[in-house]
């Protein structure tokens, strides 16, 4: 058992430690969990220091609901991978770019494993942009407040994504 | 351009919590992610189905008292469907989703650290193709930002009810017992 392990804590602790946390979050933010809208924001800033002319930029600015800036969400994000090196710097490197289900299968190769890693990357925000949300937005915030819309997507996604993982590492 | 300071402070606190919590729970990992895809592990199931309770629980009555509003999504069926099927296949190409994937950069993975440099592509591809997505997405009609207690005429409390005694059943059941794909 590696020193993470010992260290874990029960999933229905961290599961109900998130849960009020999103209500924490309903409260003093008026928003819930959402990890995907901050890289949306990223890119359209970029875009428009890169091309402020570009009319389709402003045109899905005009169209979102919140003016893109750096907020809330955007600190959420980056607090995020605070909490998690808080936890892992007192748990020994687990600095391995490939891990070992992937190498067993498709080798150890890391040019093969960055490959995937971005295109899963990418593949994964168009998809939550297009949905807007993702595990976060529509798979705990979404479904605790029972929204129709939440519901669904988890169970697309879960299928999809279930089948897929068959796909790549199921027996042959 | 910025919020204020205070409410910045704020989402980092929050955030940090956040971080923590999926990273004690284990699933800031490759193997905890895939394992759960795979139907080898339900650390995964056991997380998100006790939050949704938990959650649901503590949102509904701050919204009973005044104390908070519920902020749903849209349910246009044509962007959840093809939304949700690109996102399940990335996130099972790269192992961890959004959240897990940002929360394991943090905690030194290299191969995370390159999928969120593809999520921030992703974006940008999504900003550029815009009108074109958003179009495909009203293809096939919206419901609205609709509660499914208010598309069934039915008390929010049924279905809440229902969930904290599935989280418990599935404590019941699957208890805390380490999985066959915990140490893979």
């Amino acid at each position: 058992m590696s020193t993470s392990e010992r260290q874990a804590w029960s999933p229905y602790v961290v599961g109900a430690g998130i849960g009020a946390l999103e209500a924490f979050a309903f409260v003093t933010a008026k928003k819930g969990l959402g990890v995907t809208t901050p890289f949306e924001t990223a890119a359209v800033l970029a875009q428009q220091k890169v091309a402020p002319e570009a009319s389709r930029v402003n045109r899905f600015i005009a169209a979102r609901d919140e003016a893109p800036a750096v907020d809330w969400e955007f600190a959420l994000a980056s607090g995020v991978a605070v909490g998690s090196w808080l936890v892992a710097r007192g748990q020994g490197p687990e600095a391995r770019a490939v891990p070992r289900l992937w190498a067993r299968r498709y080798g150890p190769g890391v040019g093969r494993r960055y490959a995937a890693a971005f295109a899963g990357g990418a593949l994964m925000m168009l998809g939550a942009r297009t949905a807007k949300g993702c595990t976060s937005g529509h798979g705990i915030t979404g479904t605790l407040q029972l929204a129709a819309s939440s519901w669904l997507f988890s169970a697309v996604m879960a299928v999809s994504a279930a089948a897929t993982a068959r796909w790549l590492f199921g027996r042959r | 351009m910025f919020d204020s300071p205070l409410r910045l402070a704020l989402g980092l606190g929050t955030g940090v919590v956040f971080g923590f919590l999926l990273q004690k729970g284990q699933v800031a990992k490759y193997r905890v992610i895939m394992a759960q895809l795979l139907l080898r592990d339900w650390t995964v199931a056991k997380i998100m189905l006790t939050a949704i309770a938990v959650g649901a629980v503590g949102v509904y009555a701050l919204v009973g008292g005044g104390h908070a509003e519920l902020h749903v999504k849209p349910a246009a069926f044509a962007a959840l469907l093809i939304g949700g099927v690109l996102f399940g296949v990335g996130m099972a190409v790269l192992g961890l989703c959004p959240g897990t994937a940002v929360a394991a950069c943090g905690a030194g993975r290299k191969d995370a650290a390159v999928g969120v440099l593809g999520m921030l592509v992703g974006a940008g591809v999504y900003v550029a193709a815009y009108e074109p997505v958003a179009a495909l997405g009203r293809s096939l009609g919206t419901l609205g930002k609709v509660t499914l207690p208010a598309l069934t005429y039915t008390s929010p409390w049924l279905w809440i009810v229902a969930l904290v005694v599935a989280a418990l059943a599935m404590r019941a059941v699957a208890g805390s017992r380490r999985p066959e794909g915990a140490s893979a």
